[in-house]
């Protein structure tokens, strides 16, 4: 459902647990469907003895389309017009994120009525691992 | 990267929803999605990533009859070169930002085409990885009226050795 403009104000939060104990199968699954194979995202052998990480880890679109979820959820399907993110830290396999959306703003556009987010999703030891901002189209 | 046509396919899209983790309806049951305010099925926010699957050249997906640089029986297929270095390597970068504007709703059953224009790009002294360079790209994602759909805006960063978090 949109948001209507007069319940919402300026410093509201909205949020969602967006993974719980992400699975190496499910970022193999984000890998076939996106079409980014980069070993990497799903092969240990690869990642941990050619490219020197801890880990495979997921993909940064992953954790920016399950963050995608909780806004679409929130301001409703086909209402965002702009989001944009910084990967700011890895998600390895295991990971439990929460997304967030903030008010930052409320403004009138051509008649229109918008809202500007400031997006963030964590971990759960309160690490940043998406940090980025939206804005969508509410109703009057 | 650069399509010539991207089809916006249901099937993909409920596939692409699934691998987020998103159970909307409006992503897989068109009954229901006819009862929403887009009307059909529409593509979830971050879906035109997926265009990778329809650029012939994108590099990472294996191809056919060509060494891939991801683990086989060693741990990685690339064959190392006379004198050269120790091969593999990370594959190119890291996505460092991508940001989208939606000019219009992505609905099941558009055919998009993208074009790319290359953007900025910038140094920067990293705390883990040594030095960091970044550079932006631009994507113009249109429909077959020739409207623009959604602009992405890419930005990439490749470090002297691997940053971890």
């Amino acid at each position: 459902m949109p948001l209507k403009l007069s319940d919402l104000s300026v410093g509201d939060v909205y949020s969602e647990e967006v993974c719980n104990n992400l699975s190496r199968t499910q970022i193999v699954q984000y890998a076939g469907t996106s079409g980014d194979y980069n070993p990497l995202h799903s092969d240990e052998i690869f990642t941990t003895q050619v490219a020197g990480y801890p880990s495979v880890f997921a993909h940064g679109m992953l954790s920016m389309g399950m963050t995608g979820r909780m806004l679409t959820n929130y301001v409703g399907d086909g209402r965002l017009t702009a989001y944009g993110v910084r990967f700011t830290a890895q998600v390895f396999p295991g990971a439990t994120l929460t997304a967030s959306a903030t008010i930052d703003a409320i403004r009138e556009e051509n008649g229109e009525h918008f809202i500007d987010l400031s997006v963030s999703t964590q971990d759960s030891e309160g690490v940043e691992v998406i940090k980025g901002q939206a804005s969508a189209r509410v109703d009057a | 990267m650069a399509v010539d046509k991207f089809p916006i396919e249901a099937g993909h899209i409920m596939m692409f929803a699934r691998s987020i983790g998103d159970a909307n309806p409006i992503y897989y049951d068109e009954d229901y999605a006819k009862g929403t305010e887009p009307g059909g099925v529409v593509a979830p926010p971050t879906f035109v990533q997926a265009s990778a699957q329809f650029d012939p050249d994108y590099f990472l997906r294996p191809k056919i009859g060509q060494e891939w640089f991801g683990s086989a029986k060693g741990p990685t297929g690339i064959t190392p070169k006379e004198g050269g270095g120790s091969g593999g390597g990370s594959g190119g970068g890291l996505h460092a930002e991508q940001h989208y504007v939606y000019h219009k709703p992505l609905v099941a059953g558009d055919t998009l085409t993208a074009t790319v224009k290359p953007g900025k790009s910038w140094e920067k002294e990293g705390r883990r990885g040594g030095k960091l360079m970044f550079s932006e790209s631009v994507t113009e994602y249109r429909d077959l009226t020739g409207d623009l759909v959604v602009t992405a805006t890419s930005v990439g960063v490749r470090t002297e050795r691997p940053a971890t978090s």
